[in-house]
């Protein structure tokens, strides 16, 4: 072969020179001797002969020298390839066949791999010692969900703890940047000083940020950009150091340019820039937090001390959190913090993606097991197909070990080729997760990483599949049985021999591992389906969802109230509009709503408990413009405005909590430090996804909680193409400097949230196709070896009368009986397995009747088809040759 | 180097054809052929050594480092021939072989002493 030439080369040489010695030697004995025998006084010839019998065969001689030096087991290994080779290449459709089956599996698994690498397991390119990183959440006493932290218990946290090197503040934050004409939406984070030092991160140009650079209030305008931002919208400027940018109507020195590769600490999103915490307040529409342990916004992470346990650390946290719940009973009663490892990352969305990679990870494990399945039914048939030669081969004295490895050779040749196409496939798809997540105004980022693990894990994979897959049928051929062989074997459809056995294992393995993942690509395609038809508890249909961001533009708050009251007043006339409202967060959005400690007078908290609700801070109209039915009391009205007493509409959920049941209208609520009337009680909806329990939640009037920052809500019959210009040309006129957001439908808004159910439908439906692919792909070449094997058996049967009827019938009841037992075997894995879907299941039970017939139905047309053809060859035997060869 | 023989001629015990090679050696360089004639008279023809595997055992000999091997003309013609020299490891090899063949001869010897003899 080509390719080994260059090795051949290397190792040759002095094997070569060696050969080429004996041969010298062993002619000068052949001389010698046939000299001597001359002398003798025999003739020539006879001299000759005389003295080649008495060296013997001279290859044999030639060889066993050779073998003293060691240098054979590298000829036999490449004697072996180069068979191996030409064996394949002789058998292209078989070659083809297995090394596909291999490569969709091997395939399939790497890129699954790459994908947990590179989004659970060491996300951040670029970050040093990503194990001793851990993620950080607030958590709350009575709840599981998990929350932010606040930045004076932060800087407690990091005073207070031994064990941890570095405590690393992290929030997501975004900016409307406009650089020379073009103004686009950036990605940031505020960070705290730490940021590059604590993660190990050198500034390609520049530096980071100085420890004095995170504190003062707004105090340190500077920011860190992404290499991405510095080459496409500064245009690589090598003297960008010390230059302004404005981030949120406040210019920013730009004081480092990040290295190529680093795209922050946010799974899923590259970010373009990053300011310290110092200038928090310009970032946050919601107001300064660097004083207030009760504002909860960072996400952050820990880098352990060498040697340091996760447990560990958590101990000293958990105990730094006691003395601050003593400390401030007040904001700190019930909180805490837990330390999570990086792939656990309750925020940003590993968390969400994590099940789903677990499942995907099942799935194409699956996948590969019935793709060795198919290679290894496919060897089997090879070997029997080559029996003929292993008997020669044997008869004429090739140890059974040699022949072993000679078979093993080539399935290590078949998965090598497999591993190389599966790694290619990964490599073509390692990016390919993002396409299945909805589009959120920003490009999603979720690379696949092929780092060494990933390559080593995968190559293992392909290995350990060949030996265990390919070292059965090689022990089943090597075991040619020398005198059985030298007699016609041929086997029957009805009784079952030993080796068909095995076979017959592999294909109810397979059909049981596709009947499976068919299971479950139904579940999650009816979990689909109800989804689409159930309704979150608002109206998907005409309403459209827009927003704009006055905070970034710089408004301050008696500006902003103006440009809302002069646009609200201008979107009801417009034509079309059925009704128009502002609410800060738009239902299902990532953003995180308010949330405020709670007290209810006639409600009483367990001691260690401080009861928070989350909040929504919304426009009169709101709840008719989203279609949220109202059991009590009234709407927000335009009177509820700043002047007027505070008041708050809560869910049927929280009157229930904490009004037991009584209609809370006219009752008091305390919020934080203010107390509210309560007007209204709206039905429970969803609030952040199709999968959450129903949960307390409140409203209140935006003109009481003013935001510069809205989402814009339109209920309309028209569509966005005649809205969006329409929206569009009236914020223009209030003020051509500033631009709504993209509009969508709030049927795309509600889509977005199901990304987790989409990536598993995908991984699932994809996956169940191929594996069904694969299983009928064994199944028939197993009944076409029967069909093949049993030829005289159909025959005779024929002549004594049988029809094409009947043997039609023989062979697929065959063929069924083997499907149906692998279809018992699955029904049975698929009960105990599908509950896994758990947290991707909405309102479909993991044992969905549905889902199992509808799996049932396609796995046996599959099986029919699958064994109709070989069926339909066997009752085209012709008796008369059948019986005669 | 086991060989079948035909009734009268020793098989070779394994092992054996390595010390006999060394013992030949002694006397100073020798090719392949010549050890093999060597062999033959001085056994006389009792021991049955096939040529071919001569030079299995030879190479053995040289990677193991007891004798060494290189083209040299001869001394009655003009043409080359591998010659094998005894290396000092060789010759403590033989030493040592050969004081454990006396061991095992005499304790044949001893066990055998009444019927040899008898016989004799």
């Amino acid at each position: 072969m080509n390719s080994m030439n260059w090795f051949a080369r290397l190792f040759g040489e002095k094997r070569d020179q060696r050969k080429a010695d004996l041969e010298r030697e062993l002619q000068d004995h052949l001389d010698l001797e046939a000299e001597q025998h001359r002398q003798a006084g025999r003739p020539a010839d006879e001299a000759q002969y005389a003295a080649q019998r008495a060296l013997g065969n001279p290859l044999q001689v030639a060889e066993a020298a050779q073998e003293v030096w060691g240098w054979t087991w590298l000829d036999r290994l490449m004697q072996d390839l180069s068979f191996g080779f030409r064996i394949l290449r002789r058998n292209p459709g078989f070659s083809l066949l297995a090394i596909l089956c291999l490569t969709l599996g091997i395939g399939a698994n790497a890129a699954v791999f790459s994908w947990i690498e590179g989004i659970l397991f060491r996300p951040y390119p670029l970050v040093v010692d990503q194990d001793s990183l851990v993620a950080v959440t607030g958590t709350n006493r009575g709840t599981t969900d998990p929350d932010d932290v606040s930045w004076p218990d932060f800087l407690d946290f990091q005073k207070g703890t031994t064990l941890i090197d570095s405590w690393i503040a992290d929030k997501i934050t975004g900016s409307t940047l406009s650089i020379g004409d073009r103004a686009e939406y950036a990605l940031g984070s505020v960070v705290s000083a730490n940021y590059f030092d604590g993660l190990g991160v050198r500034p390609f140009l520049g530096r980071g940020f100085r420890p004095e650079e995170g504190v003062g209030r707004n105090a340190h305008p500077v920011v860190v950009i992404s290499y991405k931002l510095w080459k496409n919208r500064f245009n690589g400027d090598p003297e960008i150091l010390g230059k302004k940018q404005s981030f949120n109507s406040v210019p920013h020195t730009i004081i480092g340019v990040a290295p190529e590769r680093f795209y922050g600490t946010f799974v899923g999103y590259a970010f373009d820039f990053w300011v310290p915490t110092s200038m928090q307040e310009k970032f946050d529409s919601t107001g300064y937090k660097l004083e207030d342990r009760d504002a909860r916004w960072i996400e952050g992470f820990a880098r352990l001390k060498p040697g340091v346990t996760l447990a560990q650390a958590q101990q000293e946290v958990s105990a730094v959190a006691k003395r601050l719940e003593s400390d401030y009973p007040a904001t700190n009663r019930g909180r805490g913090v837990k330390l999570f490892p990086l792939w656990q990352t309750p925020f940003n969305n590993a968390g969400n993606l994590l099940p789903t990679l677990g499942i995907a990870l099942a799935v194409v494990f699956c996948v590969l097991l019935i793709a060795c399945a198919n290679v290894s039914n496919l060897l089997l048939v090879r070997a029997f197909a080559r029996r003929h030669e292993m008997t020669v081969r044997l008869a004429v004295g090739a140890g059974r070990t040699r022949l072993l490895r000679q078979l093993l050779t080539e399935g290590m040749i078949l998965s090598t080729l497999a591993a190389v196409g599966g790694l290619a496939v990964a490599w073509w798809f390692r990016n390919a997760l993002v396409l299945l997540v909805p589009f959120r105004g920003v490009p999603m980022y979720l690379p696949g990483t092929m780092d060494w693990r990933v390559l080593l894990i995968s190559v293992s994979v392909a290995l350990i599949s060949t030996v265990v897959f390919g070292l059965v049928p090689a022990i089943q051929t090597s075991k040619v049985d020398l005198a059985a062989a030298l007699k016609a074997e041929t086997g029957g459809v009805v009784g079952g021999r030993g080796k068909k056995r095995f076979r017959s294992s592999l294909v109810l393995v397979q059909v049981s591992l596709s009947f499976v993942l068919l299971v479950g690509a139904g579940l999650l395609l009816e979990s689909m389906q109800r989804i689409r038809t159930s309704s979150p508890g608002f109206s998907t249909e005409h309403v459209l969802v827009t927003g704009v961001n006055l905070f970034a533009a710089g408004y301050d708050q008696q500006r902003a109230r103006n440009f809302e009251n002069e646009l609200m007043d201008r979107l009801q006339a417009l034509s079309g509009v059925e009704s128009a409202a502002y609410g800060r967060i738009p239902p299902f959005s990532y953003a995180m709503y308010s949330s405020a400690p709670i007290k209810v007078s006639g409600y009483q908290p367990r001691a260690d408990e401080q009861p928070s609700v989350e909040y929504n801070e919304v426009s009169p109209r709101y709840f008719s413009t989203l279609g949220i039915p109202l059991v009590s009391g009234r709407e927000f009205a335009r009177t509820d405005d700043e002047t007027a007493p505070l008041v708050a509409i809560v869910n049927e959920a929280m009157a229930a909590q904490f009004w037991h049941g009584e209609d809370p209208v006219g009752k008091l609520l305390q919020v934080k430090d203010r107390s509210m009337r309560v007007v209204g009680v709206a039905k429970v909806a969803k609030y952040r996804s199709f999968m959450e329990t129903p949960q307390p939640f409140f409203y209140v009037p935006l003109r009481q909680n003013f935001s510069t920052r809205i989402g814009l809500f339109l209920r309309t019959q028209q569509g966005i193409e005649t809205m969006m210009p329409a929206v569009a040309g009236e914020v223009h006129a209030l003020d051509p400097g500033l631009a709504a957001s993209a509009m969508i439908t709030m049927r795309e808004e509600v889509d977005r949230s199901t990304s987790s159910q989409r990536i598993g439908v995908t991984m699932l439906g994809v996956c169940g196709v191929l594996a069904l692919l694969l299983a009928a792909v064994g199944l028939y070449g197993v009944m076409s070896y029967v069909v093949s094997q049993s030829t005289r058996e159909l025959g005779l049967r024929m002549a004594l009368g049988a029809s094409a009827g009947d043997v039609l019938r023989l062979v697929m009841s065959h063929g069924l009986a083997l499907t149906t037992g692998g279809m018992v075997l699955g029904v049975t894995a698929a009960l105990a397995l599908t509950r896994q879907l758990g947290s991707l299941l909405f309102n479909v039970s993991p044992h969905d009747p549905l889902a199992f017939a509808t799996a049932l139905g396609v796995m046996t047309v599959a099986a029919l088809v699958a064994c109709f053809l070989p069926a339909w060859k066997a009752t085209r035997t012709d008796p008369v040759r059948a019986l005669r060869d | 180097m086991p060989t079948k023989t035909p009734s009268g001629r020793l098989e070779l015990l394994q092992g054996t054809l390595d010390m006999i090679i060394l013992r030949t050696l002694l006397l100073g360089r020798a090719h392949g052929h010549e050890i093999a004639r060597h062999i033959q008279h001085t056994t006389d023809d009792l021991l049955q050594v096939e040529h071919g595997s001569l030079y299995p055992a030879l190479h053995r000999l040289e990677r193991r480092g007891w004798v060494t091997a290189k083209w040299e003309k001869a001394g009655d013609r003009n043409r080359e021939f591998k010659y094998y020299r005894l290396t000092a490891a060789g010759r403590k090899q033989l030493l040592h072989e050969e004081s454990k063949w006396r061991k095992l001869v005499g304790a044949m010897a001893r066990l055998f002493g009444t019927a040899e003899e008898e016989s004799s």
